[in-house]
């Protein structure tokens, strides 16, 4: 399970990192989000060693309220405000992307294409009004 | 007079403490509620709310200097669970220097603001006072999550006062700042994963209790994960090659907003010494003093970008930007020697530097106004939806009751005013005498030449590092005098036809505040230095705050006590 869980963060590591870095604003908040979920997942895996697994984090009667019979419930706390905040802050971001496009015309982080990726057509950009 | 302060405090404390948090919190809140129209009002609202804070802020900083040795810190337990369970509040003099600080920046740029800023957009008064909570909120808590929660509040609000007035500038280099900032958010999330990981704690003192005790087999972990953590913090304090959306984003800023902003950079240094110092104090064992050289030498090769930076940066607003990276370099590379002296010395040099930057940052605005015969404040503002060229709303969007034009009362000798004020600006970031920057320079440079205090050398020279750093804090100072004195020149003395400048009361006060409590600190340099030395040694001695906050009771609920079944807060710290 344990090594599942580290590919699953790797890969959405690897992958939102990539994005990131990429040119088009698009990209970077597919990165920003898939980084997001691969944060969360690791703050889930962080909870305390030592403690019970596989146990939910909610006092149960009948048993006894110690730390052996219940799951940590730091994490799940933590990653619920993480989840929030960045939910709050990509649709942010997504709001300032449109912006950016509306008034450079190109949906390049920079607001122009000049100089970058010479392949690239830039003819067919919308002029601006 | 202090003692009758005190006396008057002594009921009210400590539930003060949440007073910088709660008020602007409140503020913001109540004035969402009001119409856009209401402009009048709002103002009344912001400047009486921001006030009322600094003179929390500054009542609050009398207290915690006023406390004799034995108890130097205020503990609150928000949720009255002890302390590593609840979430807690810290006041020390460092975080009281901070409140203040940022309250008097915060007065300072609203002052400005509603000159005229302020109506270039919607909604700036409640994102203002947003930003001024989570300032303030990161300066008091003493968990590190709730760190990165205030953290958070701070850069959200900070997203749309920088998008203030609309314009391409703003959006493309706000655009950048979300960006970097969310990518640093994730890092402070790993990082601090990773510490409760390995401590199963966030409480910043029971994580500096726990870091002596850690596993060998644990060691490099840590470091990984304070690695990480403090990475988080040196995005935020511009650290190079970290620090290229700074100055895009503070000059495309409105004044008043890059004004506030010169004090965001010094969250990050702010957090990186209070954690830095906890948890890598002597008491951390063998991790004692990890990542200081990197501190150092980032911090260094921050101060070069910024004087460079300074030296080839023709827009005003550029050379603030620029000096607030070179501030920043110095700071960090003082903070990573770890000596109590230079600490007291650096902390002189923070206030007085920050102040002179925001001051800066309002200057810019009125000189380039000034340039530009008073038709555009700035290059940007064609963009703008909100704003004509005379940043008067346009007809429609009436944002504003009374139609006040830009000149109405104007200041007599304005143009001695704004080279006055860019003149004392120059002098404190360049750090020369007799302002303050020569002062918070001058105790930097002692400290590194003296590591063991005056006159105490024991033999022991200062390394090479100590000569590295000294020589760049002159040649970096010398660098922003050269930048610094020929835009001055350009500004003052090589435009000779220009008409003078219309400066309101409302703009040339602020301006005029800051430099006075720059030439406020160098007039009462003996006991601000003694603040900041005190400052300093409990910074350095960790077990103080470690203490503090572990020791601190919950208040006990009477109608509770006794009752069975009912859990006692006080209970669960010894069942631990």
């Amino acid at each position: 399970m344990e090594i599942v869980l580290a590919i699953a963060i790797g890969i959405l590591t690897g992958s939102g990192v990539w994005l990131l870095l990429r040119p088009r604003t698009f990209q970077v908040i597919m990165g920003l989000a898939l980084l997001s979920y691969a944060v969360n997942l690791f703050i889930f895996s962080m909870g305390r060693l030592g403690l019970a697994l596989g146990k939910a984090p909610l006092i149960q009667a009948g048993l006894p309220q110690n730390l052996v019979h219940y799951a940590d419930p730091m994490p799940q706390a933590l990653a619920l405000t993480a989840v929030v905040i960045g939910f709050a802050m990509t649709a942010l971001f997504l709001v300032v992307l449109l912006a950016s496009r509306g008034m450079s015309g190109t949906d390049h982080v920079d607001g122009s294409d000049a100089g970058d990726e010479p392949g690239a057509d830039v003819s067919n950009q919308k002029k601006r009004p | 007079m202090m003692t009758t302060l005190n006396q008057f405090m002594a009921p009210l404390m400590p539930h003060l403490m949440l007073a910088p948090i709660l008020l602007p919190m409140l503020t913001a809140a109540l004035m969402l509620m009001l119409r856009e129209e209401q402009q009048r009002l709002k103002i009344g609202l912001n400047i009486g709310s921001t006030l009322l804070g600094l003179l929390v802020s500054i009542a609050l900083l009398c207290w915690a200097n006023g406390q004799g040795a034995a108890r130097t810190m205020d503990v609150y337990l928000a949720g009255n669970w002890p302390a590593p369970y609840g979430i807690v509040l810290v006041l020390d003099r460092l975080s009281a220097l901070m409140l203040v600080l940022s309250s008097s920046v915060g007065f300072a740029s609203v002052l400005f603001a509603i000159a005229r800023w302020h109506r270039a957009g919607v909604h700036f008064h409640p994102l203002f006072q947003l930003q001024l909570m989570g300032l303030c909120g990161a300066f008091l808590t003493a968990d590190l999550f709730n760190l990165f929660v205030f953290f958070e509040i701070m850069l959200a609000a900070s997203y749309g006062l920088l998008l203030h007035g609309s314009g391409r500038a703003r959006v493309q280099s706000g655009l950048h700042f979300i960006a970097i900032n969310l990518a640093a958010s994730s890092l402070f999330l790993i990082g601090a994963s990773m510490l409760y990981g390995l401590t199963g704690t966030l409480n910043m003192a029971d994580l500096a209790r726990s870091i002596g005790a850690i596993k060998e087999a644990d060691r490099n972990l840590l470091h990984a994960a304070s690695g990480i953590l403090a990475l988080a913090f040196l995005i935020k304090a511009a650290v190079w090659p970290l620090n290229f959306w700074l100055v895009p984003a503070y000059s495309a800023a409105s004044a008043p907003v890059g004004a506030l902003f010169a004090i965001m950079t010094k969250v990050g240094i702010y957090a990186i010494l209070r954690l830095w110092t906890l948890l890598f104090g002597v008491e951390a064992g063998a991790s004692a003093q990890f990542g200081s050289l990197w501190l150092v030498i980032g911090g260094m090769l921050t101060m070069v970008f910024g004087a460079l930076g300074m030296l080839g940066s023709q827009r005003l607003s550029y050379l603030a930007g620029y000096g607030a990276i070179l501030s920043s370099g110095s700071l960090l590379s003082a903070i990573g020697f770890g000596q109590a002296p230079l600490t007291a010395g650096l902390l002189y040099y923070l206030p007085s530097s920050t102040l002179a930057i925001s001051a800066l940052f309002l200057l810019a605005d009125l000189m380039d106004r000034w340039r530009n015969d008073g038709a555009t404040a700035s290059p940007f503002e064609e963009d703008a939806p909100f704003l004509n060229a005379e940043l008067v709303p346009t007809r429609g969007l009436n944002l504003d009751e009374d139609e006040e034009v830009l000149t109405g009362r104007v200041i007599p000798a304005a143009v001695a005013f704004l080279g006055l004020a860019f003149m004392a600006c120059t002098l404190v970031i360049a750090g020369l005498p007799p302002l303050s920057g020569f002062v918070g320079k001058f105790a930097m440079l002692s400290a590194l030449l003296n590591p063991l205090g005056l006159g105490a050398s024991g033999g022991q020279q200062p390394g090479s590092a100590n000569w590295a750093l000294l020589i760049l804090l002159i040649g970096t100072g010398l660098l922003a005098l050269i930048a610094l004195t020929r835009i001055g020149i350009l500004h003052f003395w090589a435009a000779s036809d220009r008409a003078a400048p219309k400066l309101r009361w409302l703009e040339g006060l602020p301006v005029a505040a800051l430099l006075a409590t720059c030439v406020g600190l160098t007039v009462q340099a003996g006991p601000v230095m003694d603040y900041m030395q005190a400052t300093a040694r409990v910074l350095h001695t960790p077990a103080m705050y470690v203490q503090a906050v572990m020791s601190a009771q919950p208040v006990l609920r009477m109608d509770l006590v006794g009752r069975t079944g009912a859990i006692n807060p006080a209970d669960v710290k010894d069942a631990r």
